[in-house]
C-alpha cells in the first residue's frame, strides 16, 4: 500500500518535471549570445541610477562593459567599431535588481516538488543558493520584461538561511548566469514578540516570544565560535563556522532581517560586536522608530513593496506606499524587496514608481531599485548604474519605466549581450490572438 | 416569646436551619424522628429596598418557610419569631443573573481541525435519534445535567446573586436553562424552575460536524432549523423521529435567549429572529454604546455584562505604539454602556458573565452606576427584569409578601463604594458572606500590660480589624488583632520583646473596655486593659477606585476605529470645475468640465456650471473618473468559507462587517462598491454581498439596496479539496463536480414540482396534505434556474469553464461572470457565445498548479472578443490600486486608456447589473465618483477624494486632519491611563493585526 502511493508520487513528479521540460523547451527565449558588435545608443534620454538625467546622451558598450558615455558628438570612437542604434526619444535605464528572492529555487508554492527551498537546520551560513538556482523559472522572462535584469537569491527558512547569490537573468544554466555567487549572508533575527490567535477578539494578539532569548543566545554562541575559530581553527573544519568567517573578512554582506525596534537595535549592536560593519536591514515601518540608529551605525535598509497592506487598524493608509520614502527624507539609504505571491516581483518597478506619489523625487525611487541594491550586495563597482567601465546591463523602453502605462522595453542588454525580451506570455498572446482572429 | 440577636446572630441561624435542610423535602427517608423546625425570622429596623423604586425605612422584613411573610414599616415583631435587629443595615432583593454556567457541567472544546486539510466529518457524531447537525442541541436540559457546587455558590453569593439561569454553554442550539438558587442544599431544593429559557449561540462549541464552520453558515442552520422544526411538528405521521427537533417544539413558548458577542453579532440575531416572528433575548457584548442607535432599532431585550477592560500597562513606548486606538477608547467608553442603554430606553438585564469576571462583578456594577446608570436601573436589570423575562416575577425580584425569601442584607447603599454585603439570604436561609466587625470595638484605647503604656487604635477595613499601638515616645508598632468570637486576641512586639494578649470585652458609661491576661514573651501571665477614651468608626472604603471616574471621556467614532468620526458623514451638493472628466460614455474624455453633484446622482455635466450652497472644487489638472468597483473582494466580513459542498444557502450579507479598516483603505483607492464573495471552497458557494463603501454606516447601510443577487460557484483544486490526501468529500474530480452540478439543479426542479403540486391543491385538500419541507439550498438554486439569481464562477483553466457552460445551457440559464478565469483567453470566443463575463487578476499567476497559464494579456484578449471583461482584486491589498491594474492593460495589452479604465469601473458595474446608476460619469447616475490628482492610470497620481452618493466618504485633508486627531486622542487616553492602579500585564491583549482574506480564507484564524 505504501509502496504504492511512493510509486503514484514518483510518477507524478516525473509527469509533471517532464510536463515542465517540454513547455520550457517550446517557449523559453532563447539564450542570448556574447555580445560581438560594439554598440552605441544614440538619442536617448539616459537614466544613470546614480541620481542623474542625461538627456540625448549615447551610451557606448563593448565585450560587456560600458565605454561610453556622453553626447554623440563628443564621440572619440578610440578604434571601436560601433554599431549606431537610433533611439531617440527612449528612456534608457540600468537594469533593476530583485533583492531578496525564493524566485529561481521556488516556482508554485503550492506544488511543493516544484521548490528546493526546504532544508534541515536553522543555522545554515555555509548553504549556497547558487547551486539550486533554476534559470528555467517562467518567472524569469516576465520579470526581464519589465526591466529586471538580476536577481539576489536566497532562501528564507531558518535563521541563517545561508549564502545569498547575485543572478544575472541570462544564461543556459547557473552557472553561466551567476554574477556573484556569494554575495551575502542573511540573518532572520527573531522576533521578540510572537502573536497568537484570540478566538474572543477574531485577531492576532501579542505575546513575548518565548524563545527570544534562546535563538539571541544560540547566536552569540555561533558567532563567538566563529570568531575563535577564525583567530585559530580547530583540528576538524567546520563548515558553518568557515562560511561565518567570511563576515569578519568582509568577504559577504550581512543582511539582518528584523523589523521591531528592539530587535533592529540588539541584531545590528550584536553584528557590530562582532566586527561586521558591512551590514544591511530588511525591515519594515519599525525601522522608522529607530532612523537616527540607523543613521549613526550607516546601515541601509531594505523595505517591502509599497504594495502592502496596513495590518494594524490604526495604520495610515499609506504607510507602506509613503514608508521609502519618509525613511529617504531622514537619511537613509533605502533599496526595495519584494515579499507575496511570487508572480508579483514582476512589479518590482513599479513599487518604486508607487513611491513617487507619495513625494518621494523620481531618479531617488530609481536608486531603490538599481544603485542602493547594488551597494548592499557589493556589486555597485560593476551594477547599479550607467557609468564607463561598468557592466553593460541596461534596457531601453520607450517611456518612463517606473511608471505601468510607458514601461515598454525595446532592447535590454546584460553583460552587453543583447536578451530576447518576449517569454512564453507573448507567445501565448499571439497564439490565441491569432486562434481567435484578433490580430488580422 | 421573643427571641432577639443583634449582629452575632449568623453564627447561631446558620446551625438552626441547615439542621432542618436534609429533611425538608418529605419524600426523602429519615433517620430519626421527625425534626422539623420553626423556620420563622423577622429582621427588623433596616432599610429595605423591596422594588427598585421602593425603599421602605426602619422596617421589617418577616420571612417563614423560605417565603416572604411581610415586608413593612415599623418593627412590630410577631409572636414566635426570631428577631434580627438590623438597624444600619439595608436590605435588598438578591441578584438574578439570567446568563449563567453554574452547575452545569464543563464544555471541553475539540483542538481546531482544519477541514480543508484532514478528513472530513460530514454527519453528526451523536449518538441517537438526534438532529442531523450535531451543534443542535435542543433536547438537551440544563436541570437534568445541574449539581451543586457550594464553593462557586459563594463566589457568587459574595457578588449579591441568589439565582441564576444556567446552561451549559455548547452548541448552536443550546437546549433549556434551569432557574437555580445559589444556596448549599440537595438540587431538589435548589432548581427553582426546570425551563426558563431556550439558549442560542453562534459557536457550534463542541461539534466536530465539518458545517457550519462560518458565521453565515450558522445562520443558514438556524434558520434551515427553524423552518425544519415548523414543518416536523405540523407532520401527522412524522416520517422520522428527531428529539432535538421534538424538544425544540416542546419549549417553544419559552424565551429564546442568543449568545452575541457584541453589537454586530446582536444585529445578526435580530435580523433572524426577524424572519421568523420572534424576538431573541440577546446576550450582548458590552459594546452597544458603539452603535447605540442601531441596537435601539432592533427593540430586542438585552443582556449586558459588564467585564470592562482593564487599563493597558503603558510604560513601554514600542509596545504601546501597538495598542489601537479603537481598544484604548473601548478601555475608557465601556462603562458607560449600561448608562448608555438606560439613556437610550433599551430594556436590558446585567450578567456577570463571562465568569472570570464575577469577582469584580459588584465593583463593575458601581463603575457603571458611577459612570451614569442610574441606581434604579441597575438593581431592576438584576432583579424585576430578569424575574419578568424569565416568567417568574410572582417568585421573585421584589420583597413582597409570599416571593421567595431571596436578598442580601448590606452595611449601607449597595450601589456606593465601600458598602458591604454582610449576607446573602437564599430560600430563606442566610449565607454569611462578610463577618461583620462590631463596631462598638472601634476606637482608641489606654493600653497598659506589665511596664507598658501605649495608646491602641483599632480601625475597621472592611470586613476586617486593624490595629496599631502609639507608644510614649510617638513611635508607632503594627498589632495583629482580632475577634475570636466575643474575645480580643492582640499580638505585638515592642522593644523585642512579644505580647500574646487574650481577654473579654465589658461596656462602661458606653466605652468598651478589654481585659484579661496574655504573655510576655510567652512567659508568665500578665494582666492587661486598655481602655477606650474615644470612638471610632472604621474606614469601610476597602475598595480603591480604580480611575478618576467619568471625566472627559472622549466621543464614540463611527465607525469604532481609528479614521472613524463622531458624525457619520453625510451627503451634500458638489460643483467640481474645470476638470479632466472620464465619462466612460460616448463622449469620452472631456477636458475643463463642470459636473454637479445633487442629492446624491450626478446633475450636470458641462461648463460654466454653478450651483446655490454646494461645495465647490477646483479640479484645475485634475481628473475626475466614476468610482473604481470591485467585483471580487472579501473585505469587510466576518468570515469567507463555508464547508458544504452546497452553500448556497450562506449569504455573506450576514456576515458583513462594516468596521474593517479595509474600507477605508479601499476608499483611499478610489473603490467605492465591491461583490463581497463566499470563498471558493465548494462547488457551490454562498450568496454574495453587493455593497457601497460608506464608512461609518452599519451592515445594513453599506448594502446596494435593489442590486440584482449573485452568487458564488468554484472549479478547480480547491472545491476537490486537491491539497488534501486525506479527504473524502464528494466531488474529488472535475467529472464529480459536473454531477455535483446536475444533481444539485435536478433536486431544485423536483423540490419546485413538489411545492407545484400542493400549492395546486384546493382549500380542502390542502387541510389534509402537509405542506412540504421549506429547503433553503434549493430555492437559491431555484432562483439561479428562474434566473432572479446571477452565478459568479470561480474558475482557472478552459477545461471547467467549458464544463460549467454546458450545464447552465442544459439547465436553461447563463453564467454571468467567470471570475480568475485565467484561461479565459483560450475560449473567449466560446465566453462571448454563452454570453458571460471574465473578471480577472491583471497580471498574477503560478500561485498554484491551476494558475500557471495566467498571463497579463488575459483580459485584453477577452475584451477584445466582445466578452465583459473587468480586473478584480481578490485581495485586500490589490483592492487599493486597482487604477494601477488597470493601466497595465495599456501596458500588456495595447489598451486605449479610456478601454482600461472601464475595466475597474464600468465593465465590472455591467458585471454585476449596476450599470444603470454606476460605472460611469452620466447626468442621472449616481455620484459615485473619484477626484485624482492627476491622469487616473498613472502611478504618479492618487485619490484626492472618493465619493458616493454625494459625500465625501475620503479626502486626503481630511485624512491628514483625522491622523493628527487620532494621535491627540492616543495620547490623551494613554495619558489618562498611566500609572493607574489595577493594570495588569495586559500588553498581551493587544490586538496585532487582521488577517488579509482572499477566496481560500478558511476560518478567521486562517
Amino acid at each position: 500500500m505504501k509502496n504504492k502511493t511512493l510509486y503514484t508520487i514518483l510518477t507524478m513528479i516525473l509527469i509533471l518535471s517532464s510536463l515542465l521540460e517540454g513547455l520550457d523547451a517550446q517557449i523559453l527565449p532563447m539564450v542570448a549570445k556574447e555580445q560581438e558588435t560594439p554598440i552605441l545608443l544614440v538619442g536617448g534620454t539616459v537614466h544613470t541610477g546614480d541620481g542623474r538625467v542625461l538627456e540625448d546622451t549615447a551610451v557606448g558598450f563593448d565585450k560587456g562593459t560600458i565605454t561610453f558615455l556622453g553626447k554623440a558628438s563628443d564621440l572619440d570612437a578610440n578604434g571601436i567599431d560601433y554599431k549606431i542604434i537610433d533611439i531617440t526619444g527612449q528612456q534608457v535605464y540600468p537594469g533593476f535588481i530583485l533583492l531578496n528572492s525564493i524566485i529561481g529555487i521556488n516556482e508554485i508554492s503550492g506544488v511543493p516538488h516544484t521548490n528546493d527551498t526546504l532544508e534541515e537546520g536553522d543555522y545554515l551560513p555555509n548553504l549556497q543558493t547558487v547551486y539550486a538556482f533554476d534559470m528555467t523559472s517562467t518567472f524569469l522572462p516576465p520579470l526581464r520584461f519589465n526591466g529586471v535584469l538580476y536577481i539576489e537569491s536566497i532562501r528564507s527558512r531558518g535563521v541563517i538561511p545561508g549564502t545569498s547569490s547575485v543572478m544575472s537573468l541570462d544564461g543556459w544554466n547557473w552557472e553561466e548566469a551567476v554574477f556573484k555567487r556569494a554575495a551575502a549572508i542573511h540573518l532572520d533575527w527573531p522576533s521578540a514578540l510572537s502573536s497568537y490567535y484570540d478566538a474572543e477578539t477574531n485577531s492576532r494578539m501579542l505575546r513575548p516570544n518565548t524563545s527570544y532569548e534562546k535563538i539571541t543566545g544560540e547566536l552569540e554562541k555561533l558567532f563567538s565560535d566563529a570568531k575563535q575559530y577564525e583567530q585559530m581553527p580547530t583540528a576538524q573544519t567546520n563548515l558553518k563556522l568557515e562560511a561565518l568567517t567570511n563576515l569578519f573578512q568582509k568577504e559577504r554582506v550581512l543582511v539582518i532581517h528584523a523589523n521591531e525596534p528592539k530587535e533592529i537595535i540588539q541584531s545590528i549592536t550584536f553584528a557590530k560586536s562582532f566586527g561586521i560593519d558591512q551590514i544591511s536591514l530588511v525591515a519594515s515601518e519599525g525601522s522608522l522608530e529607530v532612523v537616527d540608529f540607523l543613521k549613526e551605525n550607516q546601515v541601509p535598509v531594505i523595505v517591502p513593496p509599497t504594495y502592502n497592506l496596513p495590518r494594524n487598524d490604526d495604520m495610515d493608509y499609506d504607510a507602506f506606499y509613503g514608508l521609502p520614502t519618509k525613511l529617504q527624507r531622514m537619511g537613509i539609504e533605502v533599496s526595495m524587496y519584494h515579499v507575496g505571491s511570487l508572480s508579483n516581483s514582476i512589479n518590482l518597478p513599479f513599487y518604486a514608481g508607487t513611491s513617487v506619489a507619495f513625494g518621494m523625487k523620481k531618479e531617488e525611487a530609481l536608486k531603490t531599485i538599481t544603485l542602493h541594491p547594488a551597494k548592499i550586495l557589493g556589486i555597485d563597482d560593476k551594477l547599479g548604474s550607467i557609468a564607463m567601465g561598468k557592466t553593460a546591463s541596461l534596457f531601453v523602453s520607450k517611456g518612463d519605466a517606473l511608471d505601468i502605462q510607458t514601461n515598454a522595453l525595446t532592447l535590454a542588454f546584460i553583460g552587453g549581450k543583447q536578451i530576447d525580451l518576449e517569454g512564453p506570455q507573448q507567445l501565448d498572446y499571439k497564439r490565441y490572438s491569432s486562434k481567435l482572429g484578433q490580430n488580422e | 416569646m421573643k427571641i432577639k440577636k443583634t449582629f452575632g446572630y449568623l453564627f447561631l441561624l446558620g446551625i438552626m436551619l441547615s439542621m432542618g435542610s436534609s429533611f425538608a423535602q418529605e419524600t426523602f427517608p429519615k433517620n430519626d424522628v421527625l425534626d422539623a423546625r420553626p423556620d420563622r425570622v423577622a429582621l427588623t429596623h433596616a432599610t429595605i429596598v423591596t422594588a427598585p423604586t421602593q425603599v421602605l425605612e426602619n422596617a421589617m422584613l418577616v420571612i417563614q418557610d423560605g417565603k416572604v411573610v411581610s415586608v413593612q414599616a415599623g418593627n412590630q415583631v410577631p409572636n414566635g419569631y426570631l428577631e434580627i435587629d438590623l438597624s444600619g443595615r439595608y436590605i435588598y432583593p438578591s441578584f438574578i443573573d439570567m446568563f449563567g454556567e453554574y452547575g452545569q457541567p464543563e464544555v471541553k472544546r475539540p483542538p481546531f481541525r482544519n477541514p480543508v486539510l484532514s478528513r472530513e466529518q460530514i454527519q453528526s457524531n451523536t449518538k441517537g435519534p438526534y438532529n442531523a447537525n450535531e451543534a443542535i442541541k435542543s433536547q438537551y436540559n440544563s436541570s437534568e445535567n445541574f449539581t451543586v457546587d457550594k464553593k462557586l455558590a459563594s463566589k457568587w453569593r459574595a457578588q449579591g446573586f441568589g439565582a441564576v439561569a444556567s446552561i451549559r454553554r455548547d452548541g448552536i442550539a443550546r437546549g433549556t436553562a434551569a432557574l437555580v438558587a445559589l444556596g448549599e442544599d440537595t438540587e431538589n431544593n435548589l432548581v427553582i424552575n426546570s425551563k426558563v429559557a431556550d439558549h442560542y449561540s453562534f459557536d457550534k462549541g463542541t461539534s466536530t460536524q465539518d458545517y457550519p464552520i462560518s458565521a453565515m453558515g450558522t445562520i443558514a442552520l438556524l434558520r434551515q432549523t427553524f423552518y425544519d422544526a415548523k414543518w416536523y411538528g405540523a407532520q401527522t405521521d412524522s416520517p422520522f423521529s428527531d428529539l432535538s427537533l421534538d424538544a425544540m417544539l416542546v419549549n417553544g413558548n419559552l424565551p429564546k435567549i442568543m449568545e452575541a458577542d457584541g453589537w454586530l453579532t446582536a444585529l445578526r440575531a435580530d435580523k433572524i429572529a426577524d424572519e421568523f416572528g420572534f424576538e431573541f433575548i440577546i446576550k450582548g457584548g458590552g459594546d452597544e454604546y458603539q452603535r447605540i442607535m442601531e441596537v435601539k432599532d432592533m427593540k430586542a431585550p438585552m443582556i449586558i455584562p459588564i467585564d470592562f477592560p482593564k487599563a493597558y500597562d503603558v510604560s513601554d513606548p514600542y509596545i504601546t505604539k501597538k495598542i489601537t486606538l479603537a481598544d484604548l477608547k473601548h478601555w475608557e467608553l465601556a462603562p458607560t454602556n449600561p448608562a448608555s442603554l438606560e439613556k437610550n430606553s433599551i430594556p436590558f438585564a446585567i450578567t456577570s458573565f463571562p465568569p472570570e469576571n464575577l469577582p469584580d462583578f459588584l465593583k463593575n456594577l458601581r463603575k457603571s452606576v458611577a459612570y451614569g446608570l442610574s441606581k434604579t436601573a441597575a438593581l431592576s436589570s438584576l432583579t424585576t427584569v430578569p424575574a419578568k423575562w424569565l416568567g417568574v416575577d410572582q417568585d421573585m425580584g421584589t420583597l413582597e409578601a409570599g416571593k421567595m425569601a431571596n436578598f442580601i442584607v448590606t452595611d449601607g447603599d449597595l450601589f456606593e463604594p465601600g458598602t458591604q454585603i454582610m449576607d446573602n439570604w437564599i430560600e430563606g436561609k442566610p449565607y454569611v458572606v462578610n463577618e461583620p466587625i462590631s463596631e462598638s470595638i472601634l476606637g482608641e484605647y489606654d493600653l497598659s500590660v506589665g511596664g507598658l503604656k501605649a495608646v491602641l487604635s483599632i480601625i475597621g477595613k472592611g470586613p476586617k480589624y486593624q490595629a496599631e499601638l502609639t507608644l510614649t515616645d510617638g513611635s508607632k508598632e503594627k498589632v495583629e488583632f482580632k475577634m475570636d468570637g466575643d474575645l480580643p486576641v492582640l499580638k505585638f512586639t515592642v522593644k523585642g520583646s512579644q505580647y500574646n494578649l487574650k481577654g473579654w470585652t465589658k461596656q462602661e458609661k458606653g466605652m468598651t473596655v478589654l481585659n484579661g491576661t496574655g504573655t510576655l514573651n510567652f512567659g508568665e501571665d500578665q494582666p492587661w486593659t486598655a481602655r477606650m477614651k474615644e470612638k471610632g468608626r472604621g474606614t469601610l472604603g476597602a475598595q480603591k477606585i480604580q480611575d478618576k471616574g467619568p471625566v472627559d471621556l472622549g466621543e464614540v467614532f463611527y465607525p469604532f476605529l481609528a479614521f472613524g468620526s463622531p458624525e457619520k458623514i453625510a451627503s451634500r451638493s458638489i460643483l467640481i470645475t474645470d476638470v479632466t472628466v472620464w465619462t466612460n460614455e460616448d463622449e469620452g474624455i472631456l477636458m475643463d468640465t463642470d459636473v454637479l453633484l445633487e442629492n446624491g446622482k450626478i446633475a450636470k455635466i458641462g461648463t460654466d456650471l454653478s450651483a446655490k450652497d454646494a461645495l465647490v472644487l477646483d479640479g484645475t489638472g485634475k481628473h475626475l473618473t466614476p468610482g473604481i468597483i470591485d467585483e471580487h473582494s472579501h473585505i469587510a466580513l466576518g468570515g469567507i468559507n463555508e464547508m458544504a459542498p452546497n452553500s448556497g444557502m450562506v449569504r455573506m450579507q450576514d456576515v458583513i462587517d462594516p468596521d474593517d479598516p479595509g474600507i477605508y483603505r479601499a476608499l483611499a483607492g478610489g473603490v467605492v462598491a465591491a461583490q463581497l464573495l463566499h470563498g471558493s471552497s465548494d462547488p457551490i458557494g454562498g450568496q454574495s454581498a453587493l455593497v457601497k463603501f460608506k464608512w461609518g454606516e452599519d451592515a445594513k447601510g453599506l448594502l446596494i439596496q435593489g442590486a440584482d443577487p449573485f452568487i458564488k460557484f468554484a472549479l478547480g483544486e480547491n472545491v476537490k479539496r486537491s491539497k488534501n490526501n486525506v479527504s473524502i468529500r464528494f466531488p474529488r474530480s472535475l467529472m464529480g463536480v459536473e454531477q455535483f452540478y446536475s444533481n444539485a439543479f435536478t433536486e431544485a426542479l423536483d423540490y419546485k414540482k413538489e411545492w407545484d403540486a400542493y400549492r395546486s391543491l384546493g382549500t380542502k385538500e390542502k387541510r389534509t396534505a402537509v405542506e412540504p419541507r421549506k429547503n433553503i439550498l434549493h430555492e437559491t438554486m431555484l432562483e439561479i434556474l428562474e434566473k432572479k439569481r446571477f452565478i459568479t464562477a470561480h474558475s482557472y483553466q478552459d477545461k471547467e469553464m467549458l464544463m460549467l457552460m454546458e450545464v447552465a445551457e442544459r439547465f436553461g440559464f447563463a453564467l454571468n461572470t467567470f471570475t480568475h478565469a485565467l484561461e479565459g483567453y483560450r475560449i473567449a470566443d466560446r465566453m462571448k457565445e454563452h454570453g458571460v463575463g471574465g473578471s480577472t487578476f491583471s497580471d498574477r499567476w503560478n500561485y498554484k498548479w491551476e494558475a500557471r497559464n495566467g498571463t497579463p494579456y488575459n483580459a485584453p484578449i477577452m475584451d477584445r472578443e466582445g466578452v465583459v471583461t473587468a480586473l478584480n482584486s481578490d485581495s485586500g491589498e490589490t483592492m487599493r490600486h486597482l487604477n494601477h491594474e488597470a493601466a497595465k492593460m495599456v501596458r500588456y495589452g495595447g489598451l486605449t486608456p479610456e478601454e482600461a479604465l472601464k475595466m475597474v469601473t464600468l465593465n465590472p458595474a455591467r458585471l454585476l447589473h449596476l450599470d444603470d446608476t454606476m460605472g460611469s460619469i452620466k447626468v442621472g447616475k449616481s455620484a459615485d465618483v473619484v477626484l485624482w490628482t492627476g491622469d487616473p492610470l498613472s502611478l504618479y497620481s492618487k485619490p484626492e477624494k472618493t465619493i458616493i452618493e454625494g459625500a465625501i466618504y475620503f479626502d486626503l485633508a481630511k485624512d491628514a486632519q483625522l491622523r493628527r486627531e487620532n494621535s491627540k486622542e492616543r495620547a490623551r487616553l494613554l495619558k489618562k491611563m498611566e500609572g493607574l492602579e489595577g493594570t495588569e500585564n495586559v500588553s498581551t491583549r493587544i490586538s496585532l493585526e487582521r488577517l488579509e482574506f482572499h477566496c481560500e480564507s478558511l476560518e478567521m484564524q486562517y
